[in-house]
């Protein structure tokens, strides 16, 4: 199955988490707030000048950096 | 004394619980173990007194923000009869993995099950005898912002703290270690004890999100706002400042005069020229500072913080910093120590660093009164928005250039995660409890350093006895002399000199320091003024003030937080060489302009 980045999300579009490839200090705060393998995450928006991104998982608005997103993979949905 | 821990996730309504419990009588104290400062307060509950503190807001214990292991230190160092467990109601699946933490540490606890009235419009359902089993502590439903449900949770802290029941401590930091395991046992009882609709709709945030983080709008109706906030302040403070000055005024006139006729002359010059006026001076600044902090708490607590950290952070990006380096900014508006202690939540050395570098030049709420003061002294009522404005913004643009210098030798970055929360309408009494405490704040370091500052000023300017007060032959003419070859290039003569000397210890002595050097305060301190500076002179005085090192406490807490005295005195070497190099460009430059 071809899995995407969450990076690269179309605003508005949904994914499933399949991977989380990061360090371990960043997976454990990842995880704190919610993203863990088999939940889903909706990209919501993104500021201008490749500024960070908007997720939304389950019921938490988090922002994270593009560069960042990109170690988050997923299972891109509809 | 048994002493009861509060802990919870950032954004769990915490401090609001914390103040709640404790009233406003909380006190900042030092812990073994650790080396910051938590707000602790000692209550009665039931018929025994009790120790409340709150812990730093952390994501799980296992963490490596200094936040986190803040709070393993102090569990490791200081004993705690009753943990108190803060969970935001709303967001309870992604909480109850570091309840279940805590839980594991075998300490007494009580689950407190905050913002349920959100919970409730957002439909979440909660079976709380499950939960309260899945937890193995009693739990309470409550909301701390409207006190719902605060007597039922004060009166389990009482009940559970009474229990003859053996607390254990966590004994080393293997107590801490993390378990993939408690994720599925969270999960679990989720299922269990919670049910929820299956899509969260936040309408009313979303909404406001849809133009607060516009992608070409944000920006410029963030900076619309901070200056609607600013205007607000000025143009509802100033009049209040003019009744007040005009109040110690009347008082000094009627009443204080007469005591002239009692004391001995260097007595009454001490009190009155002294005390009375370098204290009246800023006094009558306190109602411009209450609406200040009134305002920034509204912000702070409504949410939009991390709005504008999501805003700012592609600016931020392009000089070394993230996003929160501007919020810092922003909180540095009030004043720079807090601020500085803020850049915790910042791992990386380096960012941390270059943040707590740039902190300092954000114009404080003691640097405004200065401003303000000076301002509509010698600018005329349409002119002075505008001349705040320009600083404010000389404030942003020295913070940034300063970042994008240095960022090769600091900085560096780290993942960047943050919560957006809700947007909340904080409550009236939320935001007064909050300007309170701000406002304590204030005039607590304001007396402590005002007067033994407008004292000392006092004496520099009458000693030695014999000759004239305030003249080239007394201490303080001494010193502006030493000063003179330095400072009359950006304009600043010998008495202004001695008022910046004074300013480095704290910069609400400087208008107070100002009372007593011209011998005068309220209206006729501004005449005085106006006679002595023009408009060139004042604004780079005000340019050398905005710059260099605001106070000595923000020299206490650079070092104190860096850790490094290098790094403090690159600080105030780079601050000190920066104020006076702005101050010398623009002062000459205005001189050859002609003005």
């Amino acid at each position: 199955m071809n899995l995407i980045c969450l990076s690269e999300l179309a605003i508005g579009q949904r994914g499933i988490i399949e991977e989380v490839e990061t360090e371990e200090q960043f997976r454990w705060r990842l995880q704190a707030l919610g993203f863990r393998i088999g939940r889903e995450v909706q990209l919501i928006r993104q500021a201008l000048f490749g500024g960070p991104l908007q997720v939304r998982i389950g019921s938490v608005n988090v922002m994270l950096r593009r560069h960042d997103a990109a170690f988050i993979h997923l299972r891109a949905m509809g | 004394m048994k002493r009861i821990a509060l802990l919870g996730m950032p954004n769990t309504g915490k401090s609001t619980f914390f103040n709640r419990l404790t009233g406003a009588g909380a006190r900042i104290g030092n812990w073994p173990g650790i080396t910051v400062d938590l707000l602790s307060a000692k209550i009665l509950l039931g018929t025994e007194m009790v120790e409340v503190v709150d812990l730093p807001g952390l994501y799980d214990l296992h963490g490596f923000a200094e936040d986190e292991q803040v709070v393993r230190r102090f569990l490791l160092n200081n004993p705690v009869d009753l943990l108190c467990i803060i969970l935001n109601a709303t967001q309870i699946d992604q909480q109850l993995p570091l309840a279940l933490q805590l839980r594991r540490l075998g300490l007494r606890a009580v689950a407190i099950m905050n913002m349920t009235d959100e919970a409730e419009q957002l439909g979440i359902r909660f079976d709380a005898a499950a939960l309260a089993a899945g937890l193995d502590c009693p739990v309470c439903f409550i909301s701390a912002k409207y006190g719902r449900g605060f007597p039922e949770a004060r009166e389990t802290l009482r009940h559970v703290l009474s229990l003859d029941a053996p607390t254990a401590s966590p004994t080393s930091q293997t107590d801490f270690v993390a378990d993939e395991a408690l994720i599925a046992e969270a999960e679990k009882l989720i299922a269990r004890s919670v049910k929820m609709p299956r899509v969260l709709e936040y309408g009313l945030s979303e909404r406001i999100d849809r133009f607060a983080l516009h992608p070409v709008l944000g920006v410029p109706l963030f900076f619309l706002a901070l200056f609607l906030l600013f205007q607000a302040v000025y143009t509802l403070g100033t009049p209040l400042q003019d009744g007040v000055a005009w109040l110690l005024e009347q008082f000094r006139e009627l009443g204080l005069v007469h005591l002239q006729a009692i004391l001995p002359g260097w007595l009454y010059g001490l009190l009155v020229e002294g005390v009375y006026d370098g204290l009246g001076t800023v006094a009558s600044f306190v109602p411009v500072i209450v609406l200040f902090f009134l305002g920034m708490a509204l912000v702070e607590d409504s949410g939009y913080l991390s709005r504008i950290a999501f805003l700012m952070d592609a600016l931020m990006a392009r000089v070394g910093l993230d996003g929160r380096g501007f919020v810092m900014l922003l909180m540095g508006f009030g004043c720079n120590v807090p601020a500085l202690m803020g850049t915790r939540v910042i791992r990386a050395r380096g960012l941390r660093l270059l943040t707590m570098l740039i902190i300092p030049f954000s114009l404080c709420s003691a640097r405004l009164q200065v401003f303000i003061f000076l301002i509509s002294a010698l600018f005329s009522p349409t002119e002075a928005p505008l001349v705040l404005l320009t600083l404010y913004a000389t404030s942003f643009l020295i913070a940034l250039a300063t970042a994008l210098l240095f960022k090769n030798r600091l900085g560096g970055g780290e993942p960047l995660l943050i919560e957006l929360p809700p947007y909340r309408l904080p409550t009236f009494q939320q935001v007064v409890l909050r300007a309170w405490h701000e406002i304590h704040h204030f005039l607590s370091r304001a007396t402590r350093f005002i007067v033994a500052g407008v004292v000392a000023i006092w004496l520099l300017t009458h000693l030695p006895t014999g000759v004239p007060a305030g003249g080239p032959e007394t201490l303080a003419g001494m010193f502006g002399g030493w000063l003179e070859p330095l400072l009359r290039p950006i304009g600043i003569d010998q008495q202004m000199a001695v008022v910046l000397l004074f300013g480095f210890v704290a910069k609400e002595i400087v208008l107070g320091a100002m009372a007593v050097v011209y011998g005068v305060q309220g209206s006729a301190l501004a005449q005085l003024t106006a006679q002595h500076m023009d408009w060139v002179q004042a604004f780079s005085f005000m340019l050398f003030t905005l710059v260099y090192t605001p106070c000595l406490s923000t020299v206490a807490t650079l070092r104190g937080e860096s850790k490094s005295l290098a790094f403090t005195g690159v600080s105030i070497a780079w601050s000190l060489a920066l104020a006076w190099l702005l101050s010398f460009v623009f002062y000459q430059s205005a001189r050859l302009l002609g003005y």
